[in-house]
């Protein structure tokens, strides 16, 4: 058949993850430090309910926007977190994971050429997101000098008259770098003044290491044009149940509905049940891995500070970014050789964006026992290319 | 910092100080003067080391013992609990709120040892009205430790 496929599809590059996953999984025996998901199971409390909602027949669709209870729930958690209120049944839709948010958020406010701002390094959906959604992804680069936050000027610069959207992906994967309260303040104010809107993906909001958590929906003027994702994957390790969910304004959330209608009908009910119980009783679960992540985070820090690696230390999710430019490697060389040599997996940081050239994206999703070991490698790797001369 | 500090030894006492500091966010000394801290208040009672007896070949039983008891004037259960946890086969001694009052945990080489210290020794006590013994078949979990199984890396070794 001639034309059998979407130019668009065909056009959009494939995840430079998939392909570093490609060789990974061929090595039997590599230990890996590439996972984007906590390495802790669901708390069993929460499980429980799932399996309990089974028990129980649980087994039909929910409305399309999700359980009730459990848009209150999210409602409550949103005010005790941030201050601000939704109204749980017109301004929260539970989706499929943050991801599907994300695609729907944007295909729900954009329009044949408008632009997306997508700050990089970041997580490798906008981009292909926006494109499917007929916009035209302009990309800020962020910079280590910046601690990789987003700086007014670096927004100011982007703008132009077709710019309909900022991506605002804070805490950031693959960098670990979080906005503070006067960070929020700046760029909200350029947001204001150019009458644009914002997709905050806060998935790690529950995971930052200095100040808690602040959202932009906090800033005066931005909850009424501010699209805020979230979800249950990294705050309560249930990344397979796929659940997550967006807030907004009703006109914006109204239009979401009618997409996650249409293309998926509604979210895993065992999911929403599950979540129910996370969001009522899963204060202490959070708490508690946060607290082991922090400390793995102070033991990578201080690793990279004794084998002389440049690291900025990030405050948020569960990744840190070091700098490898002084090996005069691209990344992807430096991931591959590590691979091939000592047998230990890291991500590219080009996989996040262009601007990750230079550095490696490392999960502390991990345990301590296999931090201690793929770092004793990564020092031998590093002390082995010093002395090589290159 | 305290409460972060015994999380983490309660799990694991060997763990060095180097790298508690690295993973406290603190001072190396700060720690050393924490857990002597600890060890004074009695708070740290002692760093004992969790054995699975049931994979060596060394025989061991053990046993669980309910102990309902009179309790004495002006001493309540003191007395008798002291007496019952001054014997070395005893691993704990613990009061309990509901049906009975002491909850006695024993160890032992064998069945007739720990029948025997039950009858010869805790139901001769002058207070103990009766006791309910109850032996350990299998242990699944134990000080927060699961001993039955490895858990393994299930997930994707690569991901965004």
């Amino acid at each position: 058949m001639k034309d059998m496929l979407s130019k668009q599809a065909v056009g959009l590059k494939p995840s430079g993850i998939r392909k570093f996953f490609d060789i990974v999984s061929e090595m039997e025996d590599a230990i890996s430090l590439g996972v984007g998901e906590p390495d802790f199971d669901t708390p069993w409390h929460i499980r429980d309910e799932g399996i309990y909602s089974l028990e129980k027949g649980r087994t039909f669709y929910t409305s399309n926007s999700g359980l009730t209870e459990l848009r209150q729930e999210i409602s409550n958690y949103i005010k005790r977190k941030q201050g601000v209120v939704y109204d749980p049944l017109h301004e929260v839709l539970i989706t499929v994971g943050g991801s599907e948010a994300i695609d729907i958020g944007l295909r729900a406010v954009i329009n044949p050429g408008d632009e997306v701002l997508i700050p990089q390094p970041s997580f490798v959906s906008y981009e292909p997101c926006a494109i499917m959604a007929g916009a035209v992804p302009v990309i800020i680069e962020l910079k280590e000098e910046n601690e990789f936050r987003l700086t007014a000027k670096e927004l100011e610069d982007a703008i132009t008259e077709k710019t309909k959207i900022l991506i605002l992906p804070f805490p950031n994967n693959p960098t670990g770098a979080i906005m503070e309260r006067k960070d929020l303040e700046a760029i909200a104010e350029v947001i204001r003044k150019h009458d644009i809107l914002v997709m905050s993906d806060e998935i790690y909001a529950e995971l930052t290491y200095k100040d808690k958590h602040v959202s932009i929906v906090e800033m005066e003027g931005m909850r009424e044009r501010t699209i805020l994702i979230n979800g249950f994957s990294k705050a309560y390790a249930m990344t397979g149940w796929r659940l997550g969910y967006a807030c907004g304004p009703r006109e914006i959330l109204e239009q979401m509905t009618k997409l996650h209608q249409f293309a998926i009908m509604c979210a895993p009910t065992t999911s929403q049940y599950a979540a129910v119980e996370a969001l009522r009783n899963g204060d202490d679960d959070v708490r508690e891995m946060s607290m082991a992540y922090n400390q793995r985070r102070r033991y990578l820090m201080n690793a990279f500070r004794e084998m002389k690696l440049t690291c900025f230390e990030p405050f948020g999710a569960f990744y840190v970014f070091p700098c490898i430019k002084e090996f005069g490697m691209t990344s992807e060389e430096f991931a591959e050789r590590f691979l091939a040599e000592e047998k230990v997996a890291v991500v590219p940081g080009t996989a996040f964006g262009d601007c990750g050239e230079g550095y490696l994206r490392i999960s502390y999703a991990y345990s301590m026992d296999n931090l201690k070991l793929a770092i004793g490698k990564l020092a031998d790797f590093v002390t082995r290319l010093r002395q090589n001369g290159k | 910092m305290r409460e972060e500090l015994l999380k983490i030894i309660e799990r694991n006492s060997r763990i060095d100080l180097k790298e508690l500091a690295v993973i406290l966010g603190v001072e190396e000394i700060a720690v050393v003067n924490e857990l002597q801290a600890l060890e004074e208040e009695g708070i740290i009672c002692g760093y004992h080391t969790m054995i699975d007896w049931e994979k060596t070949s060394i025989e061991k039983v053990s046993a669980l013992i309910e102990v309902r008891v009179t309790p004495q004037r002006g001493q309540g259960f003191d007395n008798i609990a002291e007496r019952i946890y001054k014997y070395p086969e005893v691993t704990s001694v613990y009061l309990i709120s509901g049906g009975y009052d002491l909850l006695v945990t024993l160890e032992g080489k064998s069945l007739k040892e720990i029948s025997g210290f039950v009858s010869d020794k805790l139901s001769t006590l002058d207070s103990v009205l009766s006791t309910a013994t109850h032996f350990i078949l299998k242990k699944y979990k134990d000080h927060g430790t699961i001993l039955t199984k490895k858990c393994e890396d299930t997930r994707e070794k690569v991901s965004p």
